[in-house]
């Protein structure tokens, strides 16, 4: 792959005319976006809007109808493209955790590390218990999923994706499962990596972590791509009157 | 979803302990009563039960024998059968299909005797059929003559292998789509996504049913009796046709496949305990 020579450019996800439909539903139209290496991008809109789908096409959980997925130089449509090795560089943070019940905490953490990265035992274990230290929960090591509350498999699930050293993270409503409580201590991981200067895709209604972390955030509604604007613009002057009513109502 | 389900159970460890030594016990209690009916009857007048029971040893071991070689086949043959109703090669799909709907459809004692006096004349046929492009290939399938035993095995093979299947594709189906996905989004191969991820999941899943088959397969194996293999049945009927005791001689038989089905009951719910409270620790 030409990885290298195009790895350094400054677009790290590229998405060019992106049509998706399940039966007679289309989820997405024609959507055409970037985001830039380093860029956090929140992803909003009312549900059915594609903001979800959009998000699972780039790590290729859905594949397109038509249209192209660039990562990181890679396009995932060829069908050339080793796509889990692209996946591998691409870490995804579900709704639902999805961490593995079978296996502890440690254990979800070093799974994909030695079967796909091929580490040691040893050193899978190492950047396990560094990252579990890094989401605030080190002593959970040797927990199972269901002794955890969900803040703290949401984290567990964080420090899962983050094992795979990956260059982009999808968030997909990360803290919409979530007791109230909780979601403060999961949005700080993310904070935290957003200053490390990660680049991530979130979609989430949390417009609190869309002020302080977003550089852009982008507005969907039915498949399309309404606005995309700045979080200053957006909170004080949205363009458009679909996106002042979706405001209106999630914002009380 | 499935992580959250199931809160923990949490009961004082004693009275936890006493509970299920308490369930487990009354049930071996079944099994004692058991085989202390065989050892009363045997005691109590040796003429002729000592003699029945000698004389049904052999067939007790080729039972088990049996049983356990085929099963070991059985879990091969329906895991790939699981998986390949679940493949998305419509090829594969449809061959996995075929198998499940036509072998479930033929009951079990006919695709033994199909095997045992039909098999070989269709392994003649294709020896001659053969033999003018390749003899040595020709001449191995007219010489090929299946033991008892291998035809026993290979019957009973085929057809729980397709039950199996169907138990294993359940299995998997139960676990929660976002499990592979999750698997997938971190770069594993389906393949890896299976063998870390869902089928570890899904043992735990089928169990239960497992352990089901494994105990009508130790009763259904008495129909290999027909194919000359001395199992505990074949035996029974031996000595019956030799002695014509015939009460005596199949009460023995009854015993002693209860005390071996109620055993394995035992057995595996006792595996299931420890396997959920593995999951638990």
């Amino acid at each position: 792959m030409e990885k290298e020579g195009k790895g350094s450019s400054q677009k790290m996800i590229e998405i060019i005319g992106a049509c998706k439909s399940f039966g007679r539903v289309r989820a997405l139209i024609d959507v055409t976006m970037h985001v830039n290496r380093g860029e956090v991008v929140v992803i909003i809109g009312p549900s059915g809007s594609g903001k979800s789908t959009l998000l699972r096409c780039i790590n290729h959980l859905e594949v397109l109808d038509s249209g192209t997925i660039i990562v990181d130089g890679i396009p995932l449509t060829d069908e050339k493209t080793n796509i889990n090795a692209v996946r591998a560089e691409v870490g995804m943070v579900f709704q639902q955790f999805n961490l593995f019940p079978h296996l502890t905490a440690l254990e979800n953490i070093t799974l994909a590390q030695r079967v796909v990265r091929k580490r040691s035992k040893e050193e899978a274990e190492h950047i396990a218990y560094e990252l579990l230290k890094k989401v605030g929960i080190p002593e959970k090591a040797h927990a199972y999923p269901m002794q955890l509350s969900g803040g703290q498999q949401q984290r567990v699930a964080i420090a899962r994706a983050l094992a795979m050293q990956p260059k982009i993270m999808l968030f997909d409503e990360p803290t919409s499962a979530l007791d109230p409580e909780m979601i403060k201590e999961v949005l700080d991981v993310m904070l935290d990596l957003a200053r490390e200067g990660m680049t991530m895709v979130v979609v989430s209604h949390e417009m609190g972590f869309a002020r302080a972390a977003a550089d852009r955030i982008i507005f969907m509604d039915a498949g399309r791509i309404i606005e995309e604007t700045t979080p200053e613009e957006l909170f004080t002057a949205p363009k458009h009157e679909r996106t002042r009513q979706f405001l209106s109502k999630i914002l009380h | 979803m499935t992580e959250q389900v199931q809160p923990l159970e949490e009961a004082p460890p004693q009275s936890r302990l006493l509970g299920r030594l308490a369930s487990v016990d009354r049930w071996w209690l079944l099994v004692l009563a058991a085989v202390g009916l065989i050892f009363l009857l045997v005691k109590a007048s040796p003429h002729p039960y000592e003699e029945i029971f000698n004389f049904l040893t052999d067939g007790i071991v080729m039972t088990l024998q049996i049983t356990l070689t085929s099963f070991i086949f059985i879990l091969i043959v329906g895991m790939f059968g699981g998986l390949g109703r679940l493949s998305r090669s419509w090829l594969i799909k449809g061959i996995a299909s075929l198998y499940v709907e036509v072998i479930r459809g033929i009951p079990l004692l006919v695709q033994l005797l199909f095997i045992w006096f039909a098999m070989p004349q269709i392994f003649e046929k294709i020896g001659y059929l053969l033999m003018p492009y390749w003899p040595n290939a020709g001449q191995w399938f007219i010489d090929l003559k299946l033991q008892p035993f291998s035809a026993a095995v290979l019957g009973i093979t085929i057809c729980y292998g397709a039950y199996m299947s169907e138990i294993f594709r359940a299995g998997i189906q139960s676990i929660h789509h976002g499990q592979m996905e999750a698997a997938r989004s971190l770069g594993m191969t389906y393949v890896q996504a299976m063998r870390y991820v869902i089928l570890p999941q899904a043992v735990r899943v089928i169990l239960p049913p497992v352990g089901n088959e494994f105990v009508t397969l130790l009763k259904d194996s008495s129909l290999v009796s027909v194919l000359a293999v001395a199992d505990l049945t074949r035996r029974g009927r031996e000595y019956m046709s030799r002695t014509f005791l015939s009460f005596e001689t199949w009460t023995m038989v009854a015993l002693i496949y209860l005390v071996l089905t109620l055993t394995f009951t035992r057995l595996t719910s006792a595996l299931e305990r420890r396997m959920s409270l593995g999951q638990r620790r």
